[in-house]
């Protein structure tokens, strides 16, 4: 469903992803971890259209998307999340939905028909009772739901998730794991950056590991977490 | 809330008064003094500026300061076309020269944010200016153009005109799928762009739909001047004006831009016949008061004082 040959960028003289082959396949729920600074934040950015790479191609669903804009990424069908929230503050939590389904890939959605969709993805990810809140005046846990629940109503068939768990308490992040199944049992491919390791080793299908700009290892949970080279570099003894 | 569905119940009572409102400036001329009219053809044209910037400017938060460039553009437009076409013709004209011009910056700097975009489209202005007056004094050897005279009153029923349909665009965007985008683009543009928002297209389209109005207020006021030069046309008066009273006025609420417009330029007028020698100086004064004491404008105001009415009310009511 997606990959990518030989992704580059740099920054000034940094190479922040080198040479990076990546693929995620239909229905997967693929983790993407490595330290701080690795660049794997730069990678998604790259993937949906934030950053042009140097070089390399990325392909979604068999099309060349390498310099698309990012509308024209989303409306083919992939959503993402911020690792820094970027929900709308002073929007709505049903505003904020409403874009989605208003933009993304059934952007010819009536309103009145955007709205009940609206509804019941709010009901999906458990925001229905504040949906009439500022977004700004949500829990931390609560805008990272927003942020999921606009990426699903463009309709996405990838969801790149960045970062979802960062910063949420033990319940908070067991919330959010159910919340990715579900997700997956829809039929949506997850992608997703994560640090909170016992998360990462649990829901996902396989994963990648990137170090200074490199990708160092990929393989399913239980090869990375008894693999050398990831132990050493991240992981730690 | 509601993007849908019009809220009769919200609407009905500012909506019936707004009509009332239109009804009584669209009769003015059968019953006014002709100094009314004049004074009331300038209040409306710094509600058609104000409206016009609020569309574009006050959503996405980038603060143009290019209005005094588009009104420019449509004095000159007006002025080198008055003779040979029409008056709504040239009209149309001064919209779309300026809608086009829009097109172009948009396109080029909108990819600028914040201070940079205000002083580039300031620097629009002054471009123009400049290259106007060297046109002038090396191709025509003359400076400044008269234009063709028009009477007090079409100049005012057009203005009128102008500001209905003006109200109208501003108040469809703003209820439309679209004004729910801007909106979003000036919270996190990045974070629309991955929601399928093409901002790039948005943007420009917005910026190019505010200029239409401002251009084709310059071109009716050209006729009211009789004679412009490139200081006339592109005065950077025209440029601060409208962001003074759309943060006057209170930007929150519909209403707050057309409110403020309104009351400042019947100040202007007043102070610049009552207090020539004052007048900056006291608008500057109500402009730095507004801005400590009411950071949501004068409609801010009106509401919170509302709101204090009737929450007292309950409170009898419940005591």
């Amino acid at each position: 469903m997606l990959e990518g040959e030989a992704v580059t960028k740099y920054f000034g003289g940094l190479a922040a992803v080198w040479n990076v082959d990546f693929h995620v396949d239909q229905g997967e729920i693929v983790g993407l971890i490595g330290p701080n600074g690795a660049g794997k934040t730069t990678l998604f950015n790259l993937i949906s259209g934030a950053l042009v790479p140097k070089s390399g191609t990325i392909r979604f669903k068999g099309q060349n998307i390498t310099g698309l804009k990012p509308h024209r990424i989303c409306r083919m069908g992939m959503g993402r999340t911020f690792q820094s929230v970027k929900v709308f503050p002073n929007m709505s939590v049903l505003e904020n939905v409403l874009l989605g389904f208003l933009f993304g890939r059934s952007n010819s959605m009536s309103s009145a028909e955007a709205a009940r969709e609206a509804t019941a993805v709010l009901e999906f990810v458990g925001l229905s009772a504040v949906k009439a809140t500022p977004a700004k005046d949500l829990t931390l846990a609560n805008q990272k739901r927003v942020e999921v629940a606009r990426a699903l109503a463009t309709k996405p068939e990838l969801l790149l998730l960045d970062e979802l768990m960062a910063g949420l308490n033990p319940t908070e992040v067991a919330q959010a794991m159910e919340l990715v199944t579900r997700i997956r049992e829809q039929g949506i491919t997850v992608f997703m950056i994560e640090h909170v390791m016992k998360a990462i080793m649990s829901v996902c299908d396989r994963i990648m590991v990137l170090h200074h700009g490199e990708k160092i290892a990929e393989g399913t949970p239980q090869e990375i977490a008894t693999s050398k080279t990831v132990v050493e570099v991240y992981l730690g003894e | 809330m509601s993007i849908a569905r019009v809220d009769w119940k919200k609407v009905w009572a500012p909506g019936s008064l707004l009509i009332i409102i239109l009804v009584l400036l669209a009769t003015l001329s059968l019953y006014a003094s002709t100094y009314t009219v004049i004074l009331l053809t300038s209040i409306l044209m710094y509600v058609v500026l104000t409206v016009s910037w609020v569309i574009f400017s006050a959503p996405t938060g980038y603060v143009s300061l290019a209005p005094a460039a588009f009104f420019g553009v449509g004095i000159y437009t007006s002025a080198i076309l008055g003779k040979a076409l029409p008056l709504p013709a040239v009209i149309l004209a001064g919209g779309l020269a300026s809608f086009c011009l829009a097109l172009l910056v948009g396109a080029l700097t909108l990819r600028l944010r914040g201070i940079y975009f205000a002083i580039f489209t300031f620097g629009l202005v002054e471009l123009i200016k400049h290259l106007l007056l060297w046109y002038e004094i090396k191709f025509t050897g003359t400076r400044g153009r008269f234009v063709i005279v028009v009477d007090n009153d079409t100049i005012y029923h057009v203005m009128f005109a102008i500001l209905v349909i003006l109200l109208l665009t501003a108040y469809l965007i703003r209820r439309s799928k679209f004004g729910l985008a801007l909106r979003s683009i000036g919270e996190y543009e990045d974070a629309a762009a991955h929601t399928g928002v093409n901002v790039d297209a948005l943007k420009t389209v917005t910026f190019a739909i505010s200029a239409v109005f401002i251009g084709a207020a310059g071109a009716i006021m050209a006729t009211r001047w009789t004679y412009i030069d490139p200081y006339i046309a592109f005065n950077p008066l025209f440029s601060f004006m409208p962001v003074l009273m759309a943060i006057f006025g209170g930007m929150g609420q519909f209403s707050g831009p057309i409110l403020g417009a309104a009351i400042f330029g019947y100040l202007e007028e007043v102070l610049l016949t009552k207090f020539p020698y004052y007048y900056m100086l006291i608008f500057g004064i109500i402009l730095i008061v507004t801005i400590l004491y009411l950071p949501e404008g004068l409609v801010g105001l009106v509401q919170k004082l509302w709101r204090r009415i009737s929450g007292g009310k309950r409170a009898h009511a419940g005591g």
